[in-house]
């Protein structure tokens, strides 16, 4: 018998600190196996964020940085204009990204950093305890919503990927989700394509990845797959947002 | 040395730090530093470096992190409100142990404040900035051709320990254009190898992990035990300042930067009309020149601080010399300059005892 | 002739694994914990394992290898 599925070495043999049933675990396995498939192991930084994946420099078996909150972009920025030749990529939450950070990744995007931001998009703050993210859904209850997300006053959830797609410097941008295997399946092919791009000095990519909190949103991991099709999906529809690959010349 | 060149004070700074092999800046514009991005957006590219204007002071310190991490000589530079935006990076570096150069050509605050000279960032940038527990090491110039040399100071010392340092000058340090001469560099010691940085990781040696997070107590405590003990040696062994005058003064005069020329003045005036008149200036802010004005608590009756602020320095002055003699103050802020006058007239009322 | 081997202390029985085996052969045990304090999962007739993996791709915390 042939192994046809093992951890991969880019992982580092630290056990996950996240809930039973969070996605974060499948996504961070995604990148590790796309680093290894593109023989980047020895060549690769990773950047953390503040947040869930906080500690995620101690899951990536390669060089890490862990930066302040919502800075990763920054941090990215300054590692690879010192490395060119590096894979680097950042590992975001909503929070991170779209909130506190959302100047940071906005202009990394916009000058075509040669950076891959994976966004992991769960709809709420893991780490601080369930409080309202910027993705949180209309009517969607949190700790800082008791009563669900009132738009009059707390605003719409933000789609960073459509924003993004907008903008001339990113090459690839692209929603995806971790719901089911399919999905898995396809998600690791965004990721390695935007790893891709970047290592052919495309510019800036980013993967929005639909993730799940079962903890915070109080349901079984089950259950949070499933509101998750029924609910983020809806408003956050997955594909590909950007592609400079199908673009036409000139365009 | 090279040939004498007539240069601003912010763009000798620039060339300093090029010449020293910081080659990559992160900077976001504002008076009176802008022509520290300016020159360097102009000279990088001829070198082979990088100069990124960021959208931010505040990714500007990220991107210091990012590439200080990643083994390089950074800089960036900004005035008081923009310093202000840098302190989260700042006290992450510090943790992080990252080195790097942050220029502050202090403007007057506090708020959007003034862009005229002040020295009002002096607590700001002697205790840290920052939150949490840490220093760096803070190098005031009083001229152009200082300036320069101590821009190089600074990134030695940064690489030598570990840790982010800071060029203080007053706006007027910047702006003033004086008489300059490059210096081939050569750093002040043999500096250590950057063996922690990430820069992709072959397995041969730890993965490098550039962090400022140790959740555990116990860790951290020792981590700034690690901390503290490199303070010390930075006390120990760095602290610079400089004394003119002082062997038989009865009034000491301390001050740093711009002010201290105007002081400079003062003395030897006041030393025409027969006062004897020394002055004490520190050259890092941090670590401050405490021994020293203590040992002068001996022999002089009495201290004047005089700053561009309402009184920052003047607390260190009154540490040092504890209680032994009377310290007094003269300050002129919110832009304006104190004259030699002004300084001279507060001499003579110290000296008559009003 | 398939096999799956799971890393009991790795896993926290989340059971996600559960619902995509097309073979509806992985079941939490919920007689055992392992140091964490889970119930984790298992498989009893591993006859009737194809080495989809699944299982390996939905699980978040990396607990199975499998072998074909």
């Amino acid at each position: 018998m042939a192994v046809v599925f093992e951890k991969t070495k880019m992982l580092t043999d630290t056990p996950f600190h996240y809930c039973p049933g969070c996605t974060h675990g499948i996504i961070h396995r995604l990148v590790a196996e796309c680093v290894e498939e593109l023989g980047m192991q020895n060549q690769c930084v990773g950047v953390a964020p503040v947040g869930c994946a906080v500690f995620a420099y101690n899951y990536f078996n390669c060089d890490m940085m862990e930066a302040a909150h919502g800075r990763a972009p920054a941090v990215a920025t300054g590692c690879k204009r010192v490395h060119p030749e590096n894979l680097v990529f950042t590992y975001q939450g909503d929070g991170d990204l779209a909130s506190i950070g959302c100047a940071e990744i906005t202009h990394a995007a916009t000058r075509g950093e040669k950076i891959t931001a994976v966004f992991i998009n769960n709809a709420i703050y893991g780490m601080t305890g369930g409080q309202m993210a910027p993705t949180s859904l209309p009517g969607q209850v949190t700790t800082t919503s008791p009563y669900g997300r009132d738009v009059n006053s707390a605003g719409y959830p933000i789609r960073m990927s459509e924003m993004l797609a907008t903008l001339n410097g990113p090459a690839y941008i692209a929603r995806v989700s971790v719901h089911d295997v399919p999905h898995i399946i396809q998600a690791k092919k965004a990721i390695k394509k935007a790893f891709e791009y970047q290592l052919a000095g495309k510019g800036f990519s980013m993967v929005e990845v639909l993730s799940t909190c079962p903890t915070n949103w109080g349901m079984t991991p089950q259950d949070a797959l499933k509101w998750l099709v029924d609910n983020m999906i809806p408003y956050y529809p997955l594909g590909v947002m950007k592609d400079i690959g199908t673009e036409k010349e000139g365009e | 040395m090279g040939k004498k060149m007539l240069m601003k004070g912010n763009e000798a700074i620039a060339e300093a730090a090029i010449q020293a092999g910081c080659h990559y800046f992160f900077g976001y514009p504002i008076t009176p530093q802008s022509q520290v991005p300016e020159y360097m957006s102009k000279r990088l590219p001829q070198v082979g470096g990088t100069f990124l204007q960021a959208e931010s002071e505040v990714a500007a310190i990220n991107m210091i992190y990012g590439a200080a991490g990643s083994g390089a000589r950074s800089m960036t530079s900004s005035s008081s409100p923009g310093v202000s935006l840098k302190q989260e990076g700042i006290s992450y570096i510090a943790c992080a142990e990252l080195p790097c150069l942050i220029v502050n050509m202090v403007r007057s605050g506090p708020g959007l404040g003034g862009i005229q000279p002040s020295q009002g960032d002096y607590f700001q940038a002697t205790r840290g900035g920052g939150h949490g527990d840490y220093y760096m090491p803070v190098l005031a110039p009083a001229s152009v051709q200082e300036a320069v040399e101590l821009t190089q100071l600074a990134l030695d010392l940064a690489d030598m320990y570990r840790t982010p340092a800071m060029l203080l000058g007053d706006g007027l340090i910047g702006q003033m254009m004086e008489p300059v001469e490059m210096p081939d560099y050569k750093p002040y010691k043999k500096l250590p190898e950057k063996t922690w940085a990430a820069t992709g990781w072959d397995g041969k040696r730890e993965r490098a992990i550039i962090n400022s997070l140790i959740i555990e107590p116990d860790r951290l405590e020792k981590h700034l035990h690690h901390l503290d003990e490199k303070w010390n040696r930075i006390r120990a062994e760095e602290c610079r300042w400089q004394e003119e005058m002082t062997e038989d003064a009865e009034i000491v005069i301390a001050a740093y930067g711009t002010t201290a020329r105007v002081c400079r003045s003062a003395m030897r005036m006041a030393r025409a009309e027969g006062i004897k008149v020394g002055l004490l200036r520190p050259i890092t802010l941090w670590p401050f020149p405490y021994d020293a004005l203590s040992r002068l608590a001996d022999t002089a009756d009495k201290f004047l601080t005089v700053e561009m602020s309402l009184g920052q320095m003047v607390e260190d002055v009154r540490l040092a010399v504890n209680g032994k003699k009377p310290v007094e103050f003269y300050g002129r802020f919110g832009g304006v300059v104190p004259t030699v006058r002004e300084v001279l007239n507060k001499i003579k009322a110290m000296k008559e005892g009003k | 002739m398939a096999k799956v081997t799971f890393n009991t202390e790795r896993c926290k029985g989340c059971g996600l694994c559960i619902p995509v085996c097309p073979k509806q052969i992985i079941s939490l045990d919920t007689s055992a914990f392992n140091a964490k304090g889970y119930h984790v999962a298992g498989v009893k007739e591993m006859d009737k394992c194809i080495g989809c993996a699944s299982c390996a791709r939905m699980c978040p915390d990396v607990v199975i290898t499998v072998e074909k």
